[in-house]
């Protein structure tokens, strides 16, 4: 598509549809994934309300926090903070993101895995083993204990990529392409997170009850996400938990996205898959596209995601409404229509971002070097009773926060 | 009944209790008769003052959840500190008077009562305000609010002050989107405003209601009552009451 601007410039905007025809769409499940998967949800009503009232109150919260000089702080403040809102939540789903918790295996891919069973950890075992070099690995740490559930096989690996393996394919393509390899293998392994010193924590239960099973109390990082999760329109199993990861940017959401079939063909039209059955991957596949493929910048992701409406654009200066024009037509399959607060996270990056029309809350705070984002003022107040500032964002106008320039991860 | 107690200030405190817990505590002094109830560290304890239809003086310290006073029926409510999502949600009468901001939301479907903000209020404020012959909710804001102010709005009367706005212009734009009766009369501009809106200028009624309305907003928050009234005011008024009557029909 051309656009030709007033002064005579051509505008060539990369909009060019490649249609694939994909054999199978549909993800492939192994038996025992498509149990739990296919298994009903548990009465909503006796999840939440012990009262048998019959009363649902529902929504998700998000919660995160980030010390801007990349300290290092234990996650018993932010699991204090997602627990006190759970009341949002109906206990189907909680999970932690953390970077900068491996500082011994910082600079190697560090894949948080979920296995069915036993068999899909042999498979995905030596799935690993042949398609990277190992530095160390172990089952996580778990405290089961007390724990009335089904928790399925978790392990970590610490790797490296073999240069050898890669004929003239980035490091960060081949380490995508591996995970889809394994997501959509049928074997019932799942990657939640594969990122350097970062790692995503998730299942389904309440968030103090999550922390408990991945023993987070043992972990220090410098920026935490948290999500509590009331599943809406997907079902409720330990890969839909949130955070949901891409290589290491994580990202947590309340809400639902309407255009999800919309974003999902275009991104899927890109060599994408959805693996996870919840829309909110799209959010984590989108960022992947746009920020690491693209290279654009958080500012403008914003801007993709919930833009403007045409009537605000045509009120703009002239350069301000010719890139945000330009942004709706290049990236309108990747606008995200429908309710939303998310934060979503990278090495020294963290940004709250609610949908235009503001449908889902988001709070944003400070104390000294540490930056907030929540659901809730309360959780906020709770956990750091002596913040210097609240924000309250505007909807389409992301709250960015960044490490202090000079700390390296 | 203990009348002792009845005249007592009877103390909840709120940490570590759930929102029910909460709740329980509060009508429980209320049928003991106290009417003074101070609510001290409350942290997100949704439903605060709930469908109560006694006359209480309520003073909560800390940051209450959402629907703060939902469908509550003549008591007072004092926030000293800022309120969540969906404060005096279908309230039928009192006033809820916060010492901060407020989310979004604030009195929405209010049938009656008063809201006094401080400072600034978030997202649809007073959506779908009603009024019913003596009953008509009154909000409030001191400072601004954002977008879709007064949306769907059919009674009521929002004011908003503006005071330490920024540049003279409200960030709020579509302002009474949908609004179909009520008025919003407020101090500065705004960005944008409904296509059911219409501006006017106050009328002696209107003028008499923003006077009493800063003198009790300067009563609870102190400011200076003169400055403000000397400030110009405009008013929104819908024009039709029934804006969508034709759409649906041929």
């Amino acid at each position: 598509m051309m656009i030709i601007t007033h002064n005579g410039h051509i505008i060539a905007i990369r909009y060019i549809y490649v249609f694939q025809f994909f054999n199978s769409s549909e993800i492939k499940l192994s038996e025992s994934a498509r149990q739990l998967v296919n298994k009903p949800l548990k009465s909503v009503q006796r999840q939440n309300n012990p009262y048998k009232d019959e009363k649902v109150i529902d929504s998700c919260s998000i919660f995160g926090m980030m010390d801007q000089n990349k300290k290092l702080f234990a996650g018993n403040d932010i699991i204090e903070a997602s627990a006190s809102m759970n009341q949002r939540a109906n206990g189907l789903g909680s999970g932690y993101a953390v970077y900068g918790l491996y500082p011994k295996y910082w600079n190697n891919y560090a894949f948080h895995i979920m296995y069915d069973d036993k068999e899909a950890l042999d498979w995905g075992s030596k799935f690993i083993e042949s398609n990277f070099d190992i530095i160390f690995d172990e089952e996580i740490p778990m405290d089961i204990h007390g724990i009335h559930k089904h928790v399925p096989i978790m392990r970590r690996y610490f790797t490296n990529i073999d240069l050898d393996n890669l004929d003239e394919i980035k490091e960060d393509e081949y380490l995508v392409n591996k995970c889809l390899e394994m997501n959509t293998s049928g074997k019932g392994a799942y990657v939640f997170s594969s990122g350097k010193n970062m790692g995503v924590f998730k299942g389904v239960g309440w968030p103090q009850e999550i922390a408990k099973i991945f023993r987070l109390d043992e972990y220090k990082g410098y920026l935490w996400l948290s999500h509590s999760r009331f599943p809406t329109n997907s079902r409720a199993w330990w890969g839909g938990a949130h955070p949901f990861a891409h290589l290491e940017s994580t990202v947590v959401h309340n809400g639902e996205i309407s255009s999800y079939g919309t974003n999902r063909r275009f991104l899927e039209m890109k060599g994408y898959r959805c693996t996870f059955q919840t829309d909110t991957e799209i959010f984590a596949l989108a960022l992947d596209y746009l920020q690491r493929k693209h290279q654009l910048p958080v500012e403008i992701i914003a801007k993709i995601f919930a833009p403007p409406l045409w009537k605000d654009i045509e009120k703009m200066s002239e350069s301000e409404r010719n890139l945000l024009r330009r942004l709706r037509i290049t990236y309108d399959k990747l606008l995200m229509n429908g309710p939303f607060s998310i934060i979503f996270a990278n090495h020294g990056l963290m940004v709250g971002l609610a949908d235009r029309l503001k449908l889902r809350p988001i709070i944003a705070a400070r104390r000294k070097d540490m930056l907030l984002l929540s659901s809730e003022e309360a959780a906020i107040i709770k956990i750091l009773p002596d913040i210097d500032d609240v924000h309250h964002p505007k909807g389409g106008e992301p709250v960015i926060a960044r490490c202090h320039e000079g700390f390296a991860s | 009944m203990n009348t002792k107690s009845s005249i007592s200030k009877f103390v909840v405190d709120a940490k570590n209790l759930a929102t029910r817990e909460l709740n329980e505590k509060i009508r429980e002094a209320i049928r003991d008769g106290h009417k003074q109830i101070d609510i001290q560290n409350v942290s997100g304890q949704r439903y605060i003052a709930a469908g109560i239809q006694e006359l209480i003086d309520i003073e909560i310290f800390g940051v209450p959840g959402n629907d703060l006073g939902v469908f509550m029926d003549g008591s007072k409510v004092v926030v000293h500190g800022n309120a969540q999502d969906a404060t005096g949600n279908t309230m039928n009468s009192g006033e809820i008077i916060i010492h901060g901001d407020v989310g979004d939301i604030t009195g929405m479907s209010a049938r009656g009562g008063k809201i006094f903000i401080q400072k600034n209020a978030g997202y649809r404020t007073g959506v779908h305000l009603k009024e019913y012959q003596g009953l008509r909710p009154i909000i409030v804001i001191g400072g601004t609010a954002q977008d879709f102010l007064g949306e769907y709005m059919a009674g009521g009367v929002i004011i908003m002050l503006g005071l330490n706005l920024k540049g003279g212009i409200h960030n709020a734009d579509y302002v009474g989107t949908g609004m179909h009766g009520g008025s919003i009369i407020l101090s500065g501009d705004v960005r944008g405003i409904g296509r059911e809106v219409e501006v006017q200028q106050l009328d002696q009624e209107d003028n008499r209601l923003v006077e009493h309305s800063v003198q009790e907003y300067s009563k609870h928050f102190g400011c200076k009552v003169d400055e403000i009234l000397g400030s110009k005011f405009k008013k929104l008024k819908p024009v039709s009451t029934r804006p969508y009557g034709n759409l649906y029909s041929y």
